[in-house]
């Protein structure tokens, strides 16, 4: 008979420890899951990032529901266990009792609120949960609002400067003399405090704590010595101390933390305990690599396998965009020790190693952490460094040759050494997985091996293994920068901007770090893209950062002369128009007329300075720009459809300028073409554009990401829709989409076979509530972006722009 | 004429051309591309790239470069330059800025020097 387990905690090490169990035996036990959180598991360190607004809560999800319900695991969450019967072996809920065969504690630790009047005020909150994120961000949205942090630890740094990032002023107390006193020396301490400092964070050290000031809620902490700051709200990031009531209370032997044995065994031999709130060898855990090495001894002992758990020496790392700071092992001075020092003020950089008997007892960098995993692994197998004392406080490229290659050194890292800490996962493992499974992507190499996939700060080895085990063949696209002015990338850049709020050039230039004054000719237009898509409401269009094309609103030509095109909506014109333009064409001599791939007119040949008078003219007759040179909307292209053409289904006219009359104006990453055809013999050539319809007579169907450039490709299909309404919703919510996520000058082919034909369509076909959110921001945006830049020109805007600004005779010379 | 007396003309105000942007002014055949960096800075240019002659005063302007709008040529304005591994230079013309107005010296670099 299938073995009863129940599990009281839905954390980390619960889940990793399911996940052992599964993976070895699926259908050992009948698994029951409790969970205080109403929500399943998810990666709990990257809860800063999420509160940074780097990352959504949907990507640090670890456990969805759909992977309880493929493992069979009954789900209990937001149920609390409040009874532990170990005689009759059940326990006891709301709802009523439950049998176990084996049960296992993982209940994790509750955040320590240091005892002081005004500690229940609301607005008063913890750093543990979602909850407390989902508060945090809820007070930082208000203006001018104030968070003071209690304790200057990994925790409490991350929340400060995720709540600084947010635009909150921010105070952050601790007790000690210096920061992070457990993990960092005075020296790393002051470099890192004088960081935070330089981002508008108030550092106090030395600060106790009297209380929370306040009448319905926190308004202020007052200090003993008579400081007091305001606060909206206060977090208290002190500490953990671990969550034992359920076992104290069902008698189990419990000091600091529960006791266990070396197989995770409680004084019940029928009840295990993982996680913080275990206690082994009177050492409690709260870092997670440890946590994870007990989640396997644990599932070992459930399957009745040998295993067991030895303390292991932890590393740590602290989770601030643009601060690089990682220490390990012990690093108290003391007789027997000795240390090496490396400090360089410019540069902010600190690195101290302790040695004892010629073996690394201790590491703390800052600034430069990449020989941090070196440094480590040379730590925890106490490798004598007497060789290459004299060099190796410069790091590992150093050593043997000075190769300085980050490339040399992985691969000349040992098959054994430890990437990733937090999974414990070493690089034979990694390269062999690469191998066995055909991985090509940093993705497939989390998916199955977990390496890089808890705090993400091993990343970059991976991707050096990735390189070095396929060549070629590893295409890290993700990590190219977007030039030389910087080091991160389209995707991360965009991110930031969202998630700081950087709303102009200058503001994303210095926050994120920009290496040049003022950017470059690659990088601006970017920026000024990502800027109109994120903030249309808000952001002033910085035209020195366009191309000349979008600059004067017509196409530069080889001899300097520009190209003028104005809109025909969808390809259909009048006689009325084609009298304008031949007028115009006379009036100014335009040299040729043309008719372009996108069914319309384009005259080329013009003087810049006759550009406003062309425009007047082509004003008149009703014309406005066809922003033939924009990355924006093009054409729409039609055929005649079921308006005269005896095959066609619908009226494909007038849906293709329906939808150029609703698009023209945006922005978007590339130029967008489009086109509809009335039945599948598809004149108007919809299969190989960014967004095509082919009508049929049951209604639309939507293709996109088709191509016929520099790559020929035919077009995907998204789905049919019934209605012209709903065509349109389908259709702008997908460039909406594109808009968001698209890169600077990446087509809709290359961003759709990016991030997926599939997660497209589940987007736009499937997720209505998402469809609409799209199509809702793309309007939003079209009220600032639907003005025709022509008669803009000619009521005067940018004057500057065409006329010469001196034209001088020849004696002005003399 | 001797190096010692340029002569300038003054040709406009310094706002009359935006930060990181250009202008042009004629000078009979030629024309001459007056740029202003965002440091207020001015440098004047043949408006040509050394490249296929491209209007570098239709160019984005960046630290101290412009970009050709042609074919992405980067070209110095102080020295008239191509950077990177391009070759090729465009006449420089002085500039400079007093009491807030531009003035140009029309005799360029190349002529100074022959």
């Amino acid at each position: 008979m299938t073995e009863k387990l129940v599990v009281i905690g839905a954390g980390m090490a619960s889940g990793r420890m399911l996940e052992h169990l599964f993976e070895a035996a699926p259908d050992a036990f009948d698994v029951t899951l409790f969970g205080a959180e109403p929500r399943g598991n998810y990666n709990r360190i990257m809860l800063s990032p999420v509160l940074a607004g780097e990352k959504t809560f949907d990507e640090i999800v670890t456990h969805d529901a759909d992977w309880y319900a493929a493992n069979n695991v009954t789900c209990r969450f937001g149920e609390t266990v409040t009874r532990v019967d170990r005689k009759r072996k059940v326990v006891s809920s709301a709802r009523g009792e439950l049998a176990y065969d084996k049960l296992v504690v993982a209940t994790g630790s509750a955040p320590f609120i240091i005892p002081i009047a005004g500690k229940d005020l609301p607005g008063v909150m913890a750093f543990r949960d979602l909850d407390d994120v989902n508060a945090m961000v809820e007070t930082a949205g208000k203006p001018n609002a104030k968070a003071v942090v209690i304790g200057g630890g990994l925790l409490g740094l991350e929340a400060a400067a995720a709540l600084r990032g947010r635009g909150m002023e921010v105070v952050v107390l601790h007790l000690m003399g210096h920061l992070m006193e457990r993990q960092l020396d005075p020296a790393a301490g002051y470099l890192l405090k004088k960081e935070l400092e330089g981002r508008g964070i108030t550092i106090h050290t030395e600060a106790q704590t009297k209380a929370v000031l306040g009448e319905e809620r926190a308004e202020a902490v007052l200090l003993e010595d008579g400081t007091v700051y305001p606060a909206d709200i206060v977090v208290m990031a002190v500490g953990i101390r671990p969550e034992t009531r359920i076992a104290t209370d069902a008698g189990l032997h419990v000091e600091r933390g529960i006791v266990v044995n070396d197989q995770m065994v409680s004084s019940d031999p029928d009840i295990l305990a993982v996680g913080e709130c275990v206690e082994h060898e009177n050492i409690c855990y709260g870092l997670v690599a440890p946590l994870y090495d007990m989640a396997k001894v644990a599932a070992k002992t459930l399957l009745k396998q040998d295993a067991a758990f030895r303390p292991v020496e932890t590393a740590t790392q602290l989770k601030v965009t643009g601060v690089n700071l990682y220490s390990a092992g012990d690093f108290a001075e003391a007789e027997d020790r000795e240390e090496i020092v490396l400090r360089d003020a410019s540069a902010g950089v600190y690195k101290r190693l302790v040695l004892k008997e010629n073996r690394i007892m201790g590491a703390v960098l800052y600034g430069e952490t990449a020989d941090g995993g070196w440094f480590f692994d040379m730590l925890k197998k106490g490798t004598d460094v007497s060789e290459m004392r004299d060099t190796l406080i410069f790091g590992q490229a150093y050593q043997g040759g000075g190769q300085l290659d980050p490339m040399a050194a992985v691969a000349a890292l040992p098959d054994d050494a430890e990437i990733c800490g937090c999974n414990g996962v070493c690089k034979s493992k990694i390269v062999g997985t690469i191998n066995e499974n055909g991985l090509t992507t940093l993705d497939g190499v989390r998916a199955h091996t977990k390496a890089s996939a808890s705090c993400g700060t091993c990343t970059g080895l991976v991707e050096q293994l990735l390189s070095l085990t396929l060549g070629d063949a590893y295409n890290p696209a993700a990590v190219t920068p977007m030039c030389g002015c910087t080091d991160l990338g389209h995707d991360d850049v965009r991110r930031l901007i969202k998630a700081r709020k950087l709303k102009t050039i200058p503001a994303v230039m210095q926050e994120l770090e920009w290496k040049t004054s003022c950017g470059c000719a690659k990088c601006r237009p970017a920026l000024n893209y990502y800027l109109v898509a994120d903030w249309p409401d808000e952001y002033a269009d910085d035209y020195q950062s366009r191309f000349i094309n979008e600059r004067v609103h017509a196409n530069i030509q080889k001899d300097g002369t520009y190209s003028v095109v104005p809109r025909m909506w969808g390809g259909v014109t009048s006689a009325a128009e084609l009298r304008a333009i031949a007028d115009v064409v006379d009036k100014f001599n335009i040299p040729t007329v043309k008719v372009t791939g996108g069914q319309r007119i384009d005259m080329l040949g013009i003087e810049k300075e006759d550009l406003p008078a062309v425009w007047a003219d082509l004003g008149k007759a009703g014309f406005v720009s066809g922003q033939a040179y924009a990355k924006g909307l093009r054409t729409v292209k039609t055929c005649v459809g079921s308006d005269w053409c005896r095959f066609g289904t619908q009226d494909s006219t007038g849906l293709g300028i329906r939808i150029e009359k609703f698009m023209w104006g945006s922005w978007t990453p590339a130029k967008v073409k489009m086109a509809v055809s009335g039945c599948p013999r598809n004149c108007a050539e919809a299969t190989c554009k960014d967004v095509g319809v082919i009508c049929v007579d049951s209604g639309f169907e939507i293709h996109f990401a088709g191509a016929a450039g520099l790559d020929i490709k035919g077009t995907e299909v998204l789905g049919l829709v019934r209605s012209e309404d709903e065509a349109l919703e389908h259709i702008v919510a997908l460039v909406q989409m594109y808009r968001e996520q698209g890169r600077y000058l990446e087509r809709i082919y290359k961003w759709a076979k990016r991030i997926g034909y599939d997660e497209v369509r589940r987007q736009i076909m499937d997720d209505a509530e998402k469809r609409k959110a799209y199509f809702e921001r793309f309007v939003f945006s079209q009220k600032f972006a639907q003005v025709d830049p022509w008669s803009e020109r000619v009521s005067g805007k940018d004057k500057h722009e065409f006329k010469p600004m001196a034209t001088l005779s020849l004696e002005a010379a003399e | 004429m001797n190096a010692m007396s340029e002569s300038w003309v003054a040709i406009g105000k310094l706002e009359d051309i935006p930060r990181r942007g250009a202008r042009c002014v004629k000078n009979g055949d030629t024309t001459i591309a007056v740029f202003r960096t965002a440091d207020d800075r001015v440098f004047a240019l043949e408006d040509k790239c050394p490249h296929r002659k491209g209007p570098l005063s239709q160019g984005i302007v960046h630290d101290g470069c412009v970009t050709c709008p042609l074919h992405n040529w980067v070209i110095s304005l102080e020295t008239g330059r191509a950077q990177g591994a391009d070759e090729g230079s465009t006449a420089t013309f002085p500039a400079k800025v007093e009491d807030g107005r531009i003035l140009l010296s029309l005799r360029s670099a190349a002529e100074k020097a022959a």
